[in-house]
């Protein structure tokens, strides 16, 4: 008697296809992810050898391995953090336990974004412009790690803000009632309840780094170069720049050789984007408050 | 805090104190700092392109970029044209995936799947863009090869597509954001009528959060335009006034990236190029400072 309408069934049933028809485009949007995935292991696994990983490319880079590209690739990534994780971790220190609600913290914010938004090439010109130019530091690891610093900033500031952030108001209280400072407090409370959430900023952010290459083609990567850095003031091979080199400059390189370059530097950011997901879900179910 | 009131809280730890906040403040400017250093340090490179005699009736109508022939001409038009194909295309393929994605994975998924699928999409933006070009170059070259009958399969569709999943993340995540910031109040409300949930969704959550949407939007475009290593490798990169998905097309990040390395620093060539990116970072500048204002205004709302 009290049965549902023909009106009511038939929003149900436009509520049911909706759903499926939603389902199939999130299907669409993330399908590719697993359909280039498989590829690129079939296509580049065999190409995967301890003698591909540490050796030096040969034959006008058609044969032999990645070594100093590899190696090229942990330089930059190092000194790039060792600039940008004191100067983003200070910025949120900054917007999360000082800022007051004015226009600069306004404008911090939106030079944030803004950064965030600012083209890689365009990066890359700023690096050639301040850092090898400018600053004098030629074309070295040191411009390009600047240039990288600068350019994965956002990343830093905004999740270490946003773990700073989900410290308890409280917690702040109790320690400035017993006559801390600020510092103190930021020291000895603050950091120390967030540190696991600013190291998975950090290990999200090595992994962008790893994967950028407009910013150093001009400030210190460099084609090919068959021996490791040895100071920062060395240009290097880099993975990002290796993958572009043999898939688009040089002649005759075998299939497979790009595929491997490829696979093994998704392999990289996909372990380091692993590891942060991982570490930060472990952080959620033992969060004490 | 206790101040200055009592001089004897000035203390070692008073001063470490003030040296820190002092620091924390430089940190905290930094990110206006580069900002500007970025506009300062690209423009003093670029300027010269300006008072050297700069057309720019030329610059913004002339398909012609020609910088290192014996007459050269500096005309943006067909690379200004290149980068708004592949970005429009872009967002044709990406605005309904990640808008339709945003709704699914906020409102309806649940549990495991919604799980599962957010971290599928932070593995999609996690793909760097040279692995993206070189899919361009490789993989999705031998599809359109096949799947459309044509010659090369290097061109806008190619690029188009490739940057629609490179910029569908960021928007994805933008309109989730958006949706869930929508008050449950308003939801309860609509749920009380017996408005089922697709109808909450359409008449009330998405007019709600139509702010943040525009936002996500804005934000993908940006991506789109200022992407360079992907579309350099997809799009073919020859210079050419499209009129179809199928020509190969140059952006204006591309052409930059694929030509500064053969110039001589303060040539005109060279200051030409930092002049395309003073473009690209004030167009970028632009779209960003518009997503902000836009998402402001759901905050008054």
């Amino acid at each position: 008697m009290f049965g549902p309408t023909a009106r009511t069934l038939q929003d149900q049933q436009v509520e049911q296809r909706v759903k499926i028809g939603l389902g199939v485009v999130t299907g669409l949007l993330v399908l590719p992810v697993l359909i280039i995935l498989t590829l690129l292991v079939i296509k580049g696994g065999p190409m995967i050898s301890m003698e591909f990983l540490f050796s030096d490319p040969t034959n006008g880079m058609t044969q032999g391995g990645i070594f100093p590209a590899l190696v090229g690739t942990i330089w930059l990534v190092v000194f790039a953090l060792l600039f940008s994780v004191p100067v983003g971790v200070a910025a949120a220190l900054y917007l999360s336990e000082y800022a007051p609600d004015n226009w600069v913290t306004r404008a911090i914010n939106l030079a944030i974004i803004n950064l965030a938004g600012v083209p890689s090439i365009v990066h890359a010109l700023f690096g050639v412009g301040a850092f090898v130019l400018f600053a004098g530091f030629g074309t070295s690891i040191l411009a390009a790690s600047l240039t990288l610093a600068v350019m994965t900033l956002p990343v830093v500031i905004v999740s270490t803000r946003e773990s700073l952030q989900a410290v308890p108001m409280e917690f702040r209280e109790a320690c400035w009632s017993m006559g801390a400072t600020r510092w103190q407090t930021i020291r000895r409370v603050v950091l120390p309840n967030s540190i696991s959430g600013i190291l998975t900023g950090v290990i999200l952010e090595v992994s962008r780094t790893a994967g950028e290459t407009a910013p150093i083609m001009f400030t210190g990567a460099a084609f090919f170069l068959p021996f490791l850095p040895e100071t920062v003031w060395d240009q290097t091979m880099a993975m990002s720049l290796h993958l572009f080199v043999v898939s688009t400059q040089v002649p005759d390189v075998p299939e497979a050789l790009p595929y491997g370059v490829a696979l093994v530097m998704i392999a990289m950011v996909l372990t380091m984007n692993a590891v942060s997901i991982g570490f930060r879900m472990w952080l959620r179910g033992r969060r004490k408050w | 805090m206790a101040k200055a009131a009592n001089p004897a809280a000035r203390d070692l730890s008073w001063f470490v104190d003030k040296l820190a906040q002092g620091l924390i403040f430089l940190g905290g400017i930094s990110g206006i700092l580069l900002i500007i250093g970025i506009f300062v340090f690209v423009s003093r490179e670029g300027i010269g392109f300006v008072t050297n005699g700069l057309e720019w009736g030329e610059f913004f109508t002339s398909p012609a970029w020609r910088p290192t022939s014996k007459n050269p001409t500096f005309g943006a038009l067909a690379l200004i044209a290149g980068t708004a194909s592949v970005t429009g295309l872009a967002m044709i393929v990406s605005v309904p995936l990640s808008l339709g994605a945003a709704v699914f994975i906020g409102e309806f998924a649940k549990g495991r799947t919604r799980e599962l699928l957010k971290v599928l999409i932070e593995m999609l933006a996690a793909i760097p863009s040279v692995v993206w070009g070189f899919i361009g170059l490789s993989i999705m070259n031998e599809f359109i090869i096949d799947a459309f009958n044509v010659p090369v399969g290097l061109n806008v569709l190619n690029a188009g597509i490739i940057l629609g999943l490179m910029a569908a993340p960021i928007m994805t995540t933008i309109a989730e954001d958006a949706l869930k910031a929508v008050p449950d109040g308003y939801r309860q409300a609509a749920e009380a009528m017996g408005a089922t949930r697709w109808q909450v969704i359409w008449r009330v959550v998405i007019p709600a959060a139509k702010n943040g949407l525009v936002a996500a939007v804005l934000l993908g475009v940006g991506r789109g335009f200022g992407e360079t290593m992907a579309v350099l490798m997809a799009s073919g990169h020859s210079i050419n006034m499209p009129t179809s998905p199928f020509d190969s097309v140059r952006a204006l990040t591309a052409t930059i990236a694929a030509e500064l390395g053969e110039t001589a620093v303060g040539s005109e060539h060279y200051q030409a190029l930092f002049f395309l990116g003073i473009f690209l970072f004030l167009i970028t500048f632009l779209i960003n400072l518009t997503a902000d204002v836009v998402v402001r205004g759901i905050k008054k709302g």
